[in-house]
């Protein structure tokens, strides 16, 4: 592993070089910041253990199945905050502290909105997960359906999923670095690019699970403790926090309640389809129910996750009000120019981060910038792995090289975790002044519109069919795309077409796109009356056995 | 392993069970989701509810408390079904196997 700890040094060097060049940088650019320091040697101190521990876990990652699933030996507390991890990326910790920072209440909304996929998750999808898949859902989805065109549309969809969302977060990633670390953007964006696919090429699973659980246990103590510090303020009265936050406030008592987030019903009702089961589309949410060794864990995980994520948007409530309360009255410190009218240094989204600065000084400015760091290089992390499972094992293994050995499809998602690795690098770069705010609604939309309806249909409906699967799975991610694209959000935002010249009137296409799939695979595999469909139809009392059961379920394949 | 996947589909006692099992989680399901959907339909149609103060002279809105409440409901609601389906619903899973391993 000599090569390994070269790549380290380089790493570093590259980044202590990075924040040297911004330094040196004018600064014409508003958004960047003088090079933190603190933040830059606590952000090298994370990468250095996580890649320590990548490079134990490079030992135990031998088999294809080690790589998807870390040997299937991590106990559901543990998958719990990964899942956590996953779920609480830079976006939801500085978009919902700023959301609430700008209008109170309203950021309350979106956080629970963000929570509500959990229980659906548990309730109907966690144990039969697990008891069907082995590396992927396409391996529950496909379970009794012909292999071919099922797992191209999983693969297909997941990559368009995985594609989107990663976008998001590499373009979030270099702003934020730029900001906080007075990095240069294509430095940021290469440096995450590196050490997320050292990670992944090195410790496949087992790594990826635990940088993201060492990451959401930073995040979650560094949550608490500004949370805490906050409410210390006000002798742990939330009541004294609000009045003086209506008081300081430019919206003064309109922060309490809800403001014009939410402009219609219809549309209030679709993103909240969108959140609720788009959660159990995600690829990279899925493929961690495979690394628990059974259902009972696979419960207990999303038990621990659900309980996290709740918490952690009850701090950003509070962090929220904390930052108008502390932040509005120094605007010197905190404002561009020092004036209120010009808004926060580095935009709204940096209401956390001053935030950490006013409550806990140089130090934990530092800590809670390199946990920003940390969270979006974690998140890719298991983007990218997701991404390249779908190509390795369900493009690759199960229907261009059938029969392949394992090591064989070890080689091509190392292989695919490369190129992925290059592209969400060269997409972050090229995206880097495009508006992206859309692209993380649009995963969520196109998840509960595809994987979502296909996954549920063939594990609860005895009449579904590969070809109902297939044409509805593609049904929905069409209709996703392309009602988002006709959406204010994208029409009018990032194509530039006039204001008010959106074709669709709605925020969120998941209440159509969503039904058309679901409507479309019902319709489809009632029409269906091939002998294929007949076979499909008559294997389902066993595939029904092993999901309600576990009876045959694919074990921890440990060592 | 055939004869015992044979058995256990035919025994009515297994079908009676994943008939249960899934009427208990389809009710949780729809009990979660009532919970928000009942909070969003608050926030588009009664937006004067939430605004309303949780008394005299206090500047917190009921909003607050019901927004917190409906994330550890959720949270609640997740562990409960969790807490059932690892003892009870297991320990019944677990007899119907071994019975039909006889």
């Amino acid at each position: 592993m000599n090569k390994f700890t070269q790549i380290i040094a380089g790493l570093l060097a590259m980044a202590v070089a990075g924040g040297a060049i911004a330094a040196g940088a004018d600064l014409g650019q508003t958004a960047k910041q003088a090079t933190n320091w603190t933040a830059i040697v606590m952000f090298a101190i994370f990468v250095g253990g996580t890649l320590y521990i990548t490079k134990w876990a490079a030992s135990q990652t031998k088999s294809a199945a080690d790589f998807y699933t870390g040997g299937g030996g991590i106990t559901g507390f543990q998958n719990g905050l990964a899942i956590a991890g996953d779920y609480m990326s830079a976006a939801s910790f500085l978009g919902i502290s700023g959301l609430v920072f700008a209008n109170g209440f309203d950021g309350l909304i979106f956080s629970i909105g963000w929570l509500v996929g959990w229980p659906v998750i548990t309730f109907l999808m966690a144990e039969r997960l697990r008891n069907l898949g082995k590396f992927t859902f396409a391996d529950v989805a496909s379970y009794r359906f012909a292999q071919t065109p099922v797992r191209i549309f999983a693969a297909s969809a997941s990559l368009v999923i995985v594609a989107f969302y990663m976008i998001a977060q590499m373009v979030g990633a270099g702003q934020l670095i730029k900001v906080l670390f007075g990095m240069e953007y294509m430095y940021a964006e290469i440096l995450v690019g590196i050490v997320m696919m050292m990670y992944v090429l090195f410790g496949g699973m087992t790594a990826t699970t635990w940088v993201q659980i060492i990451k959401a246990c930073m995040l979650l103590a560094g949550a608490t403790f500004m949370a805490v510090s906050v409410l210390l303020q006000f002798g742990l009265s939330p009541e004294a926090l609000f009045t003086k936050a209506v008081e300081v406030h430019s919206k003064h008592d309109a922060l309490m309640s809800p403001g014009a987030l939410i402009k219609d019903p219809i549309s209030a009702i679709s993103v909240g389809m969108a959140l609720m089961f788009g959660t159990a589309g995600l690829p990279h949410i899925l493929m961690r129910f495979f690394t628990v060794p059974n259902a009972k864990e696979a419960r207990k995980s999303v038990a621990w996750a659900t309980t996290w994520i709740g918490y952690f948007y009850i701090l950003t409530f509070i962090i929220g009000f904390g930052a108008i309360t502390n932040l509005i009255q120094n605007p010197g410190d905190f404002y561009v120019g020092g004036e209120l009218a010009k808004g926060l240094k580095g935009g709204g989204n940096m209401a956390a981060v001053h935030l950490a600065k006013a409550v806990g000084g140089d130090l934990f400015l530092g800590f809670i910038s390199a946990v920003a760091f940390a969270t979006i290089l974690a998140v890719v992390a298991g983007l990218t792995l997701s991404g390249a499972s779908a190509v390795s094992h369900d493009l690759y293994a199960s229907v261009f090289a059938k029969g392949c050995t394992s090591e064989q499809e070890l080689r091509v998602s190392k292989i695919t975790t490369v190129c992925l690795g290059v592209l969400a690098v060269v997409l972050g770069i090229a995206f880097e002044k495009e508006n992206v705010a859309y692209m993380v609604m649009l995963a969520f939309v196109i998840a509960c519109s595809s994987n979502f309806p296909v996954l549920f249909m063939s594990v609860l409906w005895k009449n579904c069919t590969t070809r109902g699967a297939v044409v509805g799975g593609f049904v929905g991610l069409a209709s996703a795309v392309v009602l988002t694209v006709g959406s204010a959000s994208v029409w009018e935002a990032v194509m530039g077409n006039p204001k008010g010249s959106a074709w669709f009137p709605y925020n969120s296409a998941a209440i159509f796109s969503m039904s058309a799939a679901f409507f479309t695979i019902w319709l489809v595999s009632i029409l269906d009356n091939s002998a294929q469909a007949q076979k499909e139809r008559a294997l389902y009392p066993s595939q029904q056995l092993r999901s309600e059961t576990g009876l045959g379920a694919s074990g921890a394949s440990g060592h | 392993m055939q004869d015992t996947l044979d058995r256990i589909t035919a025994n009515p006692k297994f079908l009676e069970f994943v008939a249960m099992r899934s009427t208990y989680s389809i009710i949780m399901a729809i009990v979660s989701a009532a919970a928000y959907y009942g909070f969003i339909l608050l926030v588009a149609f009664n937006k004067e509810f939430l605004a309303q103060k949780i008394g005299e002279g206090y500047t917190m809105s009921i909003g607050v408390p019901i927004g917190v409440s409906v994330i550890v409901f959720t949270i609640l609601l997740t562990w409960i079904y969790v807490r059932r389906a690892n003892t009870e619903f297991d320990a019944i899973n677990e007899a119907l196997i071994k019975e039909a391993q006889k």
